[in-house]
């Protein structure tokens, strides 16, 4: 067990940057996600970290020492990959057992922990098969399997769950953050799959374009976001932004959407956003669960206003409903018996306590 | 079938939609029926030699009917399994075929591996250049081999020319190039993830290679070995180039050399060399292909 911790890491192929400069602190236990589009660097820095390629720039450390130019086989790390990668020709026994043969530990030793690890994994009875007869999960048990008997000090995982189909990939969720919980090993999992970081990580790292956007808690990155890239990439369905202008009214600070709708801010928000020069061009970013059908009764901070619904998704806990603002796309949620049709008008909140107010053209949170 | 009609207007037979199992059953028809004839074509010469080794030189020269044999005689096995000359041969082909086999996979593996997966500067350029190399023929190779190796025994003292040991020399100029293209395109199959893996689970390159990839690619590696004996055993212009002496021949060559005497033809004895001689690749076949089980990698990655 150990810290990870990453210095201004650079990935060069050719002329193309593919990883720019990376801070990221490691705590020791800790399980972090990284998480964004493909193409974002992701994979390629936990390889980096793996040993798997080469550093360009910067510095990677476990446990405090320096391992730049250390070999993947040297570093104590386990990987767990996509495609799971076990030797075809090894029964899972021997698959799991691998690296502890080649370290020449002993044949007593060996059995135990090949035991304890396929007991925490529920594969006992499949410990005398051969890969091809297994199913998708129970191989991706056997490739954790595989990491966890060399007790290393970092788990890596690329990608593990997108070859399994859906159902399975929430049970196999469960059971990796089950794993971590009893093993408690650091944990660095790379996935392109928002709900993944959510429910896995202590600290998710946004990435995009080769550099991280934020790092925070599940929750931070939900309420907090730092960027619209962040604001957008978290949360299913993804926040609205609508373009938006602040006006002064009757010594009022108020948000105008379009000519007819403009919403006078909540208090502490009118403070807050107050010091912005009132030309600058902004977006509201709200996310769909803060458009909902309007109550009798409103909350202070909550404005309704009228629209007309284009279409309706009905999903059972609740329905999504889709309309435009001066022609921006929105999506609210409301609920499945608040009476939303295609087509039809209905009125609708917004809670303004949980907007977001971000810079049009920096697209940062202001 | 004196006359052939066709309608022009348009097929006369009704199109059956969704009769997969007919144009099956016809597929079957016209594969069954190119099969025999090739089984026929192929077969013919074989069942021809074993006719005439059948038989003895007075019935081979006697008009009667070729494809049956009146008075059938084991003399031509009896007398060649009991001749010195050609078991001596047998022997030379034997030692000179499998210490072939075993240089090139020795060569010809770890050479797959590095072209393969150790990517350096050059490799793809060196895999390219490994196959070009083989497809120089053989007959024009030859002189320029023989060239060298009389420059290597004139400096060196050893004596290389007319020795079975030489054909040790010259065959892996045959066989390493295609074995070691083979192995190229069987390990380049395996997933790389297989060999991160490895690395990351501490094996050497060494290692990886014989741990996982010679396992994982061992029907390309019968492939290759089943290759590199067949042309060994069946190499006749090299064996016939380099080597004279009736002591050093291998079998293609010996039994051509010495049942063949000015235009004497022994055909009997000929024909029952050459089935001897067509015994052990046919019996390492048989062996080796319970063995060649192809999709061995299933199983390693997603399938």
């Amino acid at each position: 067990m150990a810290d990870v911790s990453l210095r201004k890491v650079i990935k060069r192929y050719d002329d193309v940057e593919a990883v720019r400069g990376i801070d990221l602190d490691i705590a020791d236990h800790e399980f972090i996600v990284l998480v964004g589009p493909s193409g974002c660097g992701k994979s390629t820095t936990l390889r980096m970290i793996a040993g798997l390629e080469d550093i360009s720039d910067g510095d990677i450390m476990i446990g405090g020492d320096v391992v730049n130019d250390v070999p993947p086989k040297d570093r104590d790390i386990a990987m767990v990959f996509q495609n799971y990668a076990l030797y075809p020709h090894m029964t899972v026994a021997e698959n799991m057992s691998f690296g502890l043969r080649l370290k020449h530990y002993p044949k007593a030793e060996i059995k135990a922990r090949v035991t304890e690890a396929a007991r925490l994994l529920d594969i006992t009875d499949l410990i005398d098969r051969k890969p091809k007869q297994l199913s998708g999960g129970q191989r991706q048990r056997v490739a954790m399997g595989r990491a966890i008997v060399r007790n290393p000090k970092v788990f890596l995982f690329d990608e593990p769950l997108s070859n399994l189909d859906a159902k399975l990939r929430v049970q196999m969720r469960i059971e990796i953050k089950k794993v971590h919980q009893k093993v408690r090993t650091t944990t660095v999992y790379v996935t392109h799959d928002q709900v993944e970081a959510m429910t896995l990580a202590d600290r998710v790292v946004v990435m995009n374009k080769g550099r991280i956007e934020q790092i925070g808690t599940p929750n931070e990155l939900y309420h907090k976001p730092a960027t619209r890239f962040v604001a957008g990439f978290i949360g299913s369905p993804a926040m609205n932004f609508i373009p938006c202008r602040l006006e002064d009214a009757g010594g009022t600070l108020q948000i105008r959407l379009t000519d007819r709708i403009a919403f006078a801010l909540p208090p502490a928000r009118a403070a807050r956003y107050n010091v912005l020069p009132r030309t600058d061009k902004l977006l509201l970013g709200i996310r769909p669960e803060h458009l909902t059908e309007a109550h009798a009764h409103l909350e202070p901070g909550v404005e309704t206003f009228d629209t007309v619904l284009d279409v309706t998704e009905p999903m059972g806990m609740e329905t999504l409903v889709y309309f435009t603002l001066d022609g921006t796309p929105v999506c609210g949620r409301v609920n499945p018996n608040a009476g939303a049709r295609d087509g039809a008008p209905m009125r609708l909140a917004m809670d303004l306590n949980n907007m977001h107010l971000l810079n049009e053209e920096s697209g940062v949170v202001l | 079938m004196s006359t052939l009609t066709i309608d022009k207007a348009g097929p006369t037979r009704k199109v059956k939609y969704g009769s997969m199992s007919r144009d099956r059953a016809w597929a079957l028809r016209w594969s069954y029926f190119f099969l025999v004839l090739f089984a026929i074509f192929f077969l013919t010469p074989p069942l021809y030699m074993l006719i005439t080794s059948l038989k003895s030189s007075a019935e081979i020269s006697a008009a009667t009917n070729p494809w049956w044999v009146f008075h059938p005689t084991l003399s031509n096995y009896i007398e060649l399994l009991s001749s010195n000359q050609f078991l001596r041969f047998f022997w030379n082909s034997a030692i000179v075929s499998t210490v072939v086999v075993i240089i090139t996979m020795l060569i010809s593996v770890p050479a797959a591996f590095a072209l393969a997966r150790m990517k350096f500067w050059g490799s793809a350029t060196l895999a390219t250049g490994v196959f070009l190399t083989y497809l120089v023929p053989d007959s024009l190779l030859f002189i320029p081999l023989f060239k060298m190796l009389a420059l290597v025994q004139d400096y060196t003292g050893i004596t290389l020319l007319n020795r079975w040991y030489v054909l040790l020399f010259v065959y892996p100029t045959l066989t390493v190039p295609f074995c070691t293209w083979i192995m190229i395109g069987y390990f380049a199959s395996i997933p790389k993830e297989l060999d991160e893996a490895a690395i990351i689970d501490g094996a050497s390159w060494l290692q990886t290679l014989l741990r996982i990839f010679i396992p994982v690619a061992l029907p390309g590696l019968i492939a290759a070995t089943i290759f590199a004996f067949t042309v060994s055993w069946a190499q006749f212009l090299y064996p016939l180039v380099f080597t004279t002496s009736v002591d050093q021949l291998v079998l293609p060559v010996g039994i051509t050399t010495t049942l063949i005497k000015g235009d004497v033809f022994n055909w009997g004895q000929i024909m029952t060399g050459a089935l001897l001689g067509a015994a052990p690749p046919l019996i390492i076949y048989a062996f080796l292909m319970d063995y060649y089980i192809a999709g061995l990698t299933a199983g390693a990655t997603k399938g």
